[in-house]
């Protein structure tokens, strides 16, 4: 339980981290916004944050992996520079998510999980993303597009592409 | 809390309030399934098998997280709850692999207990079971994913009980599985609790795994053979090619002083009894230099002939004898009359790990000072000086944790290292190495000894405050040290006392007359009247020869001869072998020790696990040890003491107080091929008889000791019934302590190692080997 002497993280975010430690009525309630915020800076959860996050919370990094393997927002591989999340979960499916999945497979050449060589893109099929009522809609890093046809999805491909998206890191 | 009535199954019941349904259910003997709850352990309420109807509540409700409550109307067993908990069932299975047989659970396990009961062996899914492969996470815990019921049973007991916090749980649903601290290896204290808790076969032993079924052992409970806590282990054993083979360790029936511990010492490291180079024949060192087998009777008539020359020449002061930590109260007991009345020395001492003399001095008269075991786990507050519990004495480090979590028991600690205890500690003061003694002037009130501070101040004034005390302490305090401490507690209104010493039976070592100055009971050797009326024999006078004294007495050519049993003191102590050159050596061994090897007469000794009679730990319980092994080739030290007597022409009758004229062998002299007369023993045990009727039989010395060692003066049938009996302080017949040498050698004993006989145990290797070079992380486990 303390601040580590050297970290890995930026110094906003080591400051940010000094506070979130003592929002709580118990350190280890800071603990999901901390991986959050982490992955945002690193891009996945490595080892490295694993460490330095359990030192700061003063838990072991086994209860942080308990918690880290529960999400499935929080990842311990790298992700593609944009993160394409597609829901396929009722509302979506029903409004042809599944064809949205599709689409980005073929025109990325990545399944689930994956990420293309270049390191631009990654796939993921996720749950409701709470955007049912423009389904189907997918999100990019932290950004929402929504009532996607393939045509539509393949504008917001080539959008990034270009590299007009947001990067979250 | 006040007393409420309620209603199970149309019995009318009354319990505390607060009592929680499934433990008030069991308290009368309705049982309630569970698999998650365990007594002791937080609720989980992760299995739902534990369902009940309670009257005025929608839906079922989980018996292990209600509490009892006035009026409240329980059904226990319903068609409705017999159709949820199948259903419970069928949901475990859907990923189990139903492979009970080869399971090593199978026989014993909680599920197919349940799947039995309820008949949820049928399934209604079709999805194919998640396979995963099972995994080595140490040298002793296996995991198999299949079997697993995501009960947290271990996470909490490791983590809750044993403060390690080395198992977790990751991922979620259906592919939620327990994980260890190491991503794909255990870093943990390899106690064993784990798989011991957990209800199926997920957690498995190193030891155990695939090699029996439950069934096909014989499970005999008896005392661990390594630290001085004294747990009840049960060893489950097997015929095998020569005699009977331990196969497990585990805690069976959780009867013993223990409850629910073992470390994993007691639970795994038996296997030294099944070593091969196990000696099995005598040894006799020949002209040339080199051992030859030889038969019993050449073997003893050798040693006994000269033990007799050397006797009846240079007289019984030429002749010294070491006794063992580790073997039973008879035995000890038999060896120092051996050495008193056959050999006519005092020249006998042991490996003291501990100074029990002093503190029996401190505590003579006293009546009800010193704490058994059991009081560590409920004594309102404890004041741990020294020591490092978690390391040497696991019992009573569970116990003190324990009692923290359950009792909120308050524990002050001081220590010169950061032991993992100051983690329960309610307070925790690190003092300098050679600070114990000023620190207990300063408790008891001298303000100069110590740099005193507000730390130290709290620490004594909460000391102080306390109505009542448990007092632990190790080696750090000897002597005089001992003395002032037991008198500082005397001063404060209800104190115990705890000494702890390091293994199986130093306590009973001592107890026992071990020691060159003292006879059994502490009686000093030149007041022996009694001894000495009830041997018939004149003993000898003056203190004799301790342990160091004795191999400077074999340097300058005056130990004739040396009787070493169950003890390597050579390396212990460090000798040099060219003392031993000129002294006939009689070693008593598993083994061939570094000590074995400068013998001239070596014997093949049985071990704890081979042999019945008493041990006493460190506490002052007495406890039964009962005959589990055996080993064909080996003798109990008890017969070899007697038989060496007998060869030197000593009137057993008179060492051994057996028979009274009856003459049967009950199966104490048997061989490999004796489950006959076994058996016979185990029926005249049964019946609360004990025949004794050979000079083989310990409990006939057993009779002795109780006549002339007042602090033994237990119920024997309370004894032979299992339950542990404490040595009675008060009645020790010590007098004030003259200043005596200084001989403890604390045996710095780790988790993973117990002395000597540490080393011949392949397991506690492999464990020590496997922390002390780490495997490198590689992928997650799963
Ligand atoms: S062996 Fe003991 S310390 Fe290790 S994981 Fe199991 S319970 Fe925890
Ligand atoms: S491994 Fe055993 S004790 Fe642990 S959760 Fe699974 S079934 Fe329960
Ligand atoms: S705590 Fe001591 S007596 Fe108990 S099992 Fe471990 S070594 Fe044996
Ligand atoms: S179902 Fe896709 S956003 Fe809710
Ligand atoms: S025992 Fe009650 S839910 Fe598991």
């Amino acid at each position: 339980m303390s601040t580590p002497a050297t970290t890995i993280f930026s110094p906003e975010t080591a400051a940010r981290f000094d506070r979130l430690v003592t929002l709580y009525p118990v350190r280890r309630s800071a603990l999901i916004p901390m991986l959050l915020y982490a992955q945002d800076e690193v891009g996945y959860i490595s080892d490295e944050v694993v460490k330095e996050v359990a030192q700061r919370i003063g838990i072991t990094e086994l209860d942080v992996r308990n918690v880290l393997s529960y999400y499935s927002m929080l990842r311990t591989k790298p992700a593609g520079k944009y993160n394409i999340q597609v829901c396929t979960n009722i509302s979506c499916m029903l409004r042809g998510g599944y064809e949205i999945l599709e689409h980005c497979k073929q025109r990325l050449g990545i399944g689930h999980k994956e990420v293309t060589p270049d390191g631009q893109f990654s796939l993921e099929e996720v749950e409701c993303i709470g955007a049912c009522c423009w389904a189907p809609a997918i999100q990019v890093n932290y950004d929402f597009y929504d009532e996607l046809t393939p045509e539509k999805m393949d504008a917001v491909l080539e959008e990034y592409k270009t590299g007009r998206g947001k990067e979250t890191r | 809390m006040a007393d409420v009535t309620f209603t199970v199954d149309g019995k009318k019941l009354t319990a505390p309030a607060g009592t929680l349904l499934i433990d008030a259910c069991k308290a009368v003997g309705i049982e309630i399934p569970a698999f998650c709850y365990y007594p002791g352990l937080s609720l989980q309420a992760a299995c739902r098998m534990c369902v009940v109807r309670i009257e005025k509540m929608p839906k079922l409700q989980t018996a292990c997280t209600t509490t009892v409550a006035e009026g409240m109307v329980v059904q226990t067993e319903t068609d409705e709850i017999k159709q949820a908990r199948k259903a419970t069932i069928e949901l475990l299975l859907g990923n189990h692999p139903l492979d009970c047989p080869v399971c090593d659970a199978g026989g014993e396990c909680e599920l197919q207990d349940m799947t039995f009961k309820y008949g949820a062996a049928e399934s209604k899914y079709v999805e194919i079971k998640q396979h995963r492969e099972e995994q080595q996470w140490s040298p002793v815990v296996f995991f198999d994913r299949p079997r697993c019921i995501l009960c947290y049973r271990c996470v909490r007991v490791c983590g809750e009980g044993m403060d390690v916090w080395a198992l977790g749980i990751q991922n979620r649903g259906v592919s939620a599985v327990i994980a260890p601290n190491g991503q794909d290896h255990l870093e943990c204290e390899e106690c064993g609790m784990c798989i011991d808790i957990c209800p199926v076969g997920a957690l498995t032993s190193g030891t155990y795994r695939y090699k029996t079924r439950p069934w096909e052992m014989t499970h005999v409970a008896t005392i661990c053979t390594h630290c001085g806590d004294g747990c009840k282990t049960t060893l489950g054993t097997r015929r095998s090619n020569d005699g009977m083979e331990i196969v497990r360790g585990d805690n069976r029936d959780k009867s013993g002083i223990n409850g629910d511990f073992l470390c994993i010492k007691g639970r795994y490291a038996f296997d030294f009894a099944n070593r091969t180079e196990r000696l099995t024949k005598p040894l006799v060192r020949q002209a040339d230099g080199q051992f030859k087998e030889a038969s019993w009777s050449e073997a003893i008539d050798f040693a006994a002939k000269r033990l007799r020359e050397i006797r009846e020449s240079k007289g019984g002061q030429a002749i010294g004898v070491i006794g063992s930590n580790r073997t039973t109260n008879e035995e000890n007991y038999l060896l120092q009359k051996f050495a008193r009345t056959v050999l006519g020395t005092n020249n006998i001492d042991h490996h003291r790990t501990v100074d029990y003399v002093s503190f029996a001095a401190a505590l003579a008269g006293k009546s009800e000072r010193t704490a058994s075991l059991r009081d560590t786990a409920n004594a309102p507050a404890i004041l741990l000086l020294g020591n490092d519990p978690t390391e040497q004495h696991p019992a009573l480090a569970w116990n003190l944790r324990s009692n923290v979590r359950l009792n909120r028991a308050r524990i002050y600690i001081a220590n010169h290292a950061e032991i993992k205890l100051r983690r329960q500690a309610k307070q925790f003061l690190e003092i300098p190495k050679d600070g114990y003694a000023s620190l207990v002037q300063y408790l008891a009130g001298n303000d100069s000894v110590v740099a005193a501070n507000e730390q130290t101040a709290a620490f004594r004034d909460a000391i102080r405050k306390e109505e009542s005390l448990l007092i632990i302490f190790g080696s750090e305090f000897r002597g005089r040290d001992i003395q002032a401490l037991v008198e500082f507690g005397l001063s404060l209104p209800n104190t115990k006392f705890v000494l702890l010493g390091d293994y199986a039976n130093s306590r009973g070592a001592a107890d026992m007359g071990l020691l060159p100055d003292t006879l059994p009971g502490y009686v000093p050797v030149a007041s022996a009247a009694h001894f000495a009326d009830e041997y018939g024999a004149v003993l000898p006078q003056n203190a004799g020869l301790d342990l160091l004294q004795m191999f400077d007495a074999a340097q300058s050519g005056n130990l004739a001869a040396l009787y070493v049993v169950g003890s390597n003191p050579v390396t212990r102590y460090g000798v040099d072998p060219a003392v031993l050159k000129n002294t006939f050596v009689i070693v008593q061994d598993m083994f061939l020790t570094e000590t074995a090897q400068l013998a001239d007469v070596v014997f093949p000794a049985a071990n704890l696990y081979e042999k019945a009679g008493t041990v006493t730990n460190t506490y002052g319980d007495i406890q039964l040890v009962k005959k589990a092994a055996d080993k064909a080739g080996v003798r109990s030290d008890f017969e070899l003491i007697v038989r060496l007597a007998d060869r030197m022409g000593a009137d057993l009758k008179k060492l051994v107080p057996f028979g009274r004229g009856v003459r049967a062998d009950m199966g104490q002299t048997r061989g490999a091929q004796s489950g006959e007369a076994d058996r016979h023993s185990v029926w005249l045990a049964a019946h609360g008889l004990e025949p004794k009727l050979s000079p083989f039989d310990p409990f006939a010395t057993l009779d002795e000791i109780q006549r002339l060692v007042p602090s033994y003066s237990f119920s024997r049938l309370e004894l032979l019934a299992g339950s542990d009996q404490h040595a009675k302080s008060e009645l020790v017949q010590i007098s004030a302590a003259p200043a005596r040498r200084d001989l403890v050698l604390p045996s710095q004993d780790t988790l993973f190692t117990s002395g000597t006989l540490g080393r011949y145990s392949d397991k506690l290797k492999e464990v020590l080997d496997s922390h002390t070079t780490p495997k490198p992380v590689e992928a997650a486990a799963d």
